[in-house]
């Protein structure tokens, strides 16, 4: 054990290079051809299958996996980017529990679904290392149109909107496209520069021009947008952050965790990237899971979890939950920040009160605790920033308002993937909203 | 506790299950280990004439596999012993003299010539062996010279054999069967013509397994080129069970003896083809794909069983099923089955809809009451058994009787207590009515 992993406060390089190593490798690793046909051949090829309908972008599963079980690896791939072009991304990161796999009959049957997931990156993967691109764009349309927000709704939109021969032009205000490919998700489920090579991936069938470093409401207005192209559309995520709300909440030390996360994804260095001792993140989503495991990875001692609900009203499914406990991450129901304590304007603790639900309302008992933490990171959920709209589109409950083919309350503007009203903030169901924001394009275009 | 001892044309062996004639009796060391193991006997892989047949030195065996890689079929292109006659003959009679227990039966595959056959005779007996199993069934390679299933095929040949080995000594003959043919009866008939105190089969069934689609070569691929090989394991059981079936209850041949072989991988595989008039079993590709040791499955499985039954020994089940043989025409007619899904073992796959929708009688829903839910309309049910064949939960579908006097909805008409088949059906030109 080396001392460095025992400083105090917030410090870097808690480890040694293999921890980093060690920890920050592919959660999952790749399945071998072996495993592959193995997991291939327990599936039942099912009727209307179920895993299909549980896949927001709607995979032919059963067909993709009896292609891989035939040896067509590659036919399993195109069945898959035929619904999902950014199916590689899907693979590794959607929670397939509570999706596909979920849903698969065998989960029914023996509690141990399918590997869907697993095996769409088989597909994938092989297609991507393989450099094959299946699709061929359209004769030209002629039409431009702009997508704003280069994370997967967009891309998927870009896409799409390509393969029908349009002419697309994708403004991020981010330095690099992918969305929260790049900046979000957890570094051990999209390793080796898996985000950038899909980008490249998905815009090399051409007419796609990526802008990055370009912001709605700063470089360029949605008025503008429209005056110049044919259509827009918006896949501009969610880029605020709920705040605490307590007092103490702007001291040193506390922190966003999808801006901290966003910072790992992008260090060159794990070990430059400095963690506190004792780290305290608020919240009982996937991005509390995500800052919880990767403070630890990165060398954490304590990293506690405090939630305001029970486990089971937690967004993090069960099994994001326990893989955060088989890293060491304790996680605590029923507790509600009260305070931040500092001392000199730098975090030593938080305050918390235990809640109950009363009558289904959250309630504090009174009763307090206090955590000592050099580190606390809100992630108790994102925001929609409307001011780049100039509110000239309809908001529901703070997002875009859509209807089901993803037309805004303005002509010619489409929005779809965590902006817009009513989805479930994951990357598969951007995926879709933005395929099918395309495809409603091309038809108002045609 | 069941009595399993088995006491076949006069061979006894502790056990029904003998290894069938084939690379795991090619030699000592291995019959020595399928002895300690547990086999009840051995028929040694066949011998010829001296100079002794040459094997191809590359792959001899194709497959096909099922779901996991499991074996359901194997094919092979192996000729008969590649070792000299003498070395043989010596380790026979050692191993039988160590095993006295065990039986020890040889296989045969010379020229058609009665010398060839008188000599060997002679040489086998003095080896002390129980017996000798005559190969008339290799479909490959032997056959080009006129042996094996050439012989199989033809049997006024099958008849003319076995004679000169029954002059030419006492011990017992069994004769194996080629598969290869179109009606089985014929040679087991002249087997027993012949004076053969049994018949043994199946021999491999004539395959090609796999066309490498890169080289176009079958498989398995000599050097660019392939030969038909002999095919036996799994997938080729429901062949050899009507097989025996058909000698086990045909006239001319009722109650010859019959050693079951063809696809023999479990204790239940041996109780079918017993219950279908085998006196014993021999085994192969199970034990080539498994080893040895499955045989303590089949003796510890087919005894409680039996137990279970209260089969005091294996006479008491021998040859049970056969009078349940009969011919389509004997068919009950009358008898009315509906296919029904026990909703709670269903998990919602929906092949049997998707089978029944697209290839039989559109008698299963897919959705109730837009649920996802698959039932059996029983006005539309044929009773066919596809459902059950293709549902991956075991018993989820079952197949119910309709009892005599309740409604058949596909029909309309009220289930008949009568037995009533093809002869008497007013449809069949040629029926002798019932009434
Ligand atoms: C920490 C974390 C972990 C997650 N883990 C998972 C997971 O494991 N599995 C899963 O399925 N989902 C996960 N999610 C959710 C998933 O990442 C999102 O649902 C998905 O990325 C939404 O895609 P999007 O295209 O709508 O938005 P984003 O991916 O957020 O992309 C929006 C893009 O728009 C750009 N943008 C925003 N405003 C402007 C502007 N004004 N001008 C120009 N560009 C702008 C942004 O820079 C960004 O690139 C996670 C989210 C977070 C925060
Ligand atoms: C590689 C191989 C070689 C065989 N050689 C012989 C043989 O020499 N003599 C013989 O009578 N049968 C031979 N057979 C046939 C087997 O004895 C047996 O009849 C057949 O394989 C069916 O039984 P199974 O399904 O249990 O394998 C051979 C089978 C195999 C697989
Ligand atoms: S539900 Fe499961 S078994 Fe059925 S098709 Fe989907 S993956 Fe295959
Ligand atoms: S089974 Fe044995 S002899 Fe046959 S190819 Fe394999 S290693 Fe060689
Ligand atoms: S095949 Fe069997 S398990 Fe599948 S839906 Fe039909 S009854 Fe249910």
């Amino acid at each position: 054990m080396t001392e460095a992993r025992l400083e105090t406060g917030v410090a870097a390089g808690r480890l040694a290079p293999e921890e980093y190593e060690r920890g920050f490798g592919d959660l999952h690793p790749p399945l071998d051809r072996h495993e592959a046909l193995v997991a291939a051949d327990r599936c039942y090829f099912c009727y209307d299958a179920p895993c299909v309908t549980a896949c927001p972008t709607g995979i032919d599963i059963p067909m993709f996996i009896r292609q891989i079980a035939t040896g067509n690896t590659l036919g399993a791939a195109k069945t898959i980017f035929d619904q999902n072009i950014l199916g590689g991304m899907c693979a590794r990161v959607c929670p397939t529990e509570t999706l596909c796999e979920q849903a698969c009959v065998r989960e029914a049957a023996e509690g141990r679904p399918v590997e869907i997931g697993r095996l769409q990156r088989v597909a994938t993967d092989a297609a991507m290392a393989a450099g094959r691109q299946f699709y061929r764009r359209a004769e030209p349309t002629g039409r431009r149109i702009a997508v704003v927000g280069a994370g997967p709704a967009g891309l998927a939109c870009a896409h799409r909107l390509a393969v029908h021969g349009h002419e697309v032009t994708v403004l991020d205000a981010r330095p690099k496209a992918g969305g929260l490919n790049e900046y979000g998700i957890a570094a051990y489920k999209t390793v080796d520069g898996f985000a950038q090579a899909e980008v490249e991936y998905v815009t090399a069938i051409g007419g796609i021009t990526v802008e990055p470093g370009r912001a709605l409401g700063r470089d360029v207005t949605l008025a503008g947008l429209c005056a110049g192209y044919d259509a827009v559309f918006l896949g501009l995520g969610l880029a605020g952050v709920n705040a605490l709300g307590t007092p103490g909440d702007d001291a040193d030390g506390v922190a966003d965790a999808v801006d901290w996360i966003a910072e790992l994804r992008q260090a060159s260095d794990l070990a430059t990237l400095p963690v506190g001792r004792r780290v305290v993140v608020i919240g009982g989503g996937m991005t509390a899971i995500d800052a919880a495991v990767q403070a630890k990875l990165l060398g954490a001692e304590e990293v506690t979890i405090c939630y305001r609900r029970g486990r089971e009203h937690m967004n993090a499914s069960a099994w994001e939950q326990d893989l955060a406990a088989s890293k060491g991450v304790a996680i605590r129901h029923w507790l509600r920040p009260r305070r931040v304590l500092a001392e000199r304007g730098r975090v030593t603790g938080i305050e918390l009160e235990y809640t109950r639900l009363a009558d289904g309302r959250l309630d504090g008992t009174g009763e307090t605790l206090t955590l000592a933490a050099d580190q606390v990171f809100r992630a108790i959920g994102q925001s929609f920033v409307a001011a780049p709209l100039d509110g000239a589109i309809a908001l529901e409950g703070g997002r875009i308002r859509v209807d089901a083919e993803g037309r805004t309350s303005m002509a010619k503007v489409w929005a779809g993937g965590d902006c817009v009203a009513g989805g479930d903030d994951l990357t598969v169901s951007a995926v879709a909203m933005g395929r099918d924001a395309a495809e409603s394009i091309h038809r108002s275009l045609s | 506790m069941a009595d399993i001892r088995s006491h076949f044309v006069g061979i006894r062996s502790p056990n029904p299950f003998w290894l069938a004639s084939a690379p795991p009796t090619d030699k000592e060391y291995n019959v020595v280990r399928a002895f300690q193991a547990g086999w009840g006997g051995v028929v040694w892989k066949t011998l010829g004439l001296d100079p002794h047949i040459v094997n191809v030195s590359g792959p001899r065996y194709g497959a096909v596999w099922g779901a996991d890689r499991r074996l359901l079929g194997l094919n092979n292109i192996e000729l008969i012993t590649d070792r000299p006659l003498q070395v043989n003959l010596d380790e026979i009679k050692r191993v039988k003299r160590d095993w006295p227990d065990r039986a020890v039966v040889v296989s045969l595959m010379v020229p058609c010539e009665q010398s060839c056959w008188t000599d060997i005779m002679a040489k086998v007996e003095d080896t002390g062996a129980d017996g000798v199993e005559l190969n008339f069934g290799c479909p490959h390679g032997m056959s080009e010279r006129g042996m094996g299933s050439a012989v199989g095929q033809v049997p006024e040949y099958i008849e003319m054999v076995t004679r000169w080995v029954k002059a030419a000594s006492r011990m017992p003959v069994i004769v194996k069967l080629t598969p290869n043919i179109t009606d089985i009866r014929h040679p087991a008939r002249a087997a027993r013509k012949g004076g053969a105190d049994a018949v043994s089969l199946i021999n491999t069934v004539s395959s090609i397994t796999a066309v490498d689609l890169d080289s176009f070569s079958p498989e398995p691929s000599i050097d660019g080129k392939g030969s038909h090989g002999g095919y036996c394991g799994p997938a080729v059981k429901p062949i050899a069970l009507n097989m025996v079936a058909e000698i086990a209850r045909d006239a001319e041949t009722r109650g010859l003896p019959i050693s079951g072989i063809g696809g023999i991988t479990t204790w239940r595989d041996a109780a079918e083809f017993m219950a279908l008039g085998a006196g014993n079993v021999q085994v192969c590709t199970a034990a080539m794909t498994y080893g040895f040791k499955i045989v303590q499955e089949m003796i510890e499985g087919l005894t409680a069983w039996m137990d279970q039954g209260g089969h005091a020994d294996l006479d008491a089940f021998v040859g049970r099923a056969v009078p349940n043989v009969t011919d389509w025409q004997y068919l009950n007619l009358n008898y009315v089955a509906k296919a029904r899904i026990d909703q709670d073992a269903c998990i919602k796959c929906g092949r049997c809809h998707i089978a029944c929708e697209d290839t039989s009688h559109q008698a299963i829903t897919s959705t109730v009451d837009g649920k996802r839910h698959f039932e059996v309309i029983e006005a539309e049910c044929v009773g066919c058994n596809l459902c059950v064949n293709v549902c991956p939960v075991e018993n989820c579908i079952t197949m119910e009787p309709l009892a005599p006097g309740s409604l058949d909805r596909r029909t309309g008409r009220v289930v008949s207590p009568d037995y009533a088949n093809w002869t008497m059906h007013p449809n069949n030109p040629s029926s002798v009515a019932a009434e």
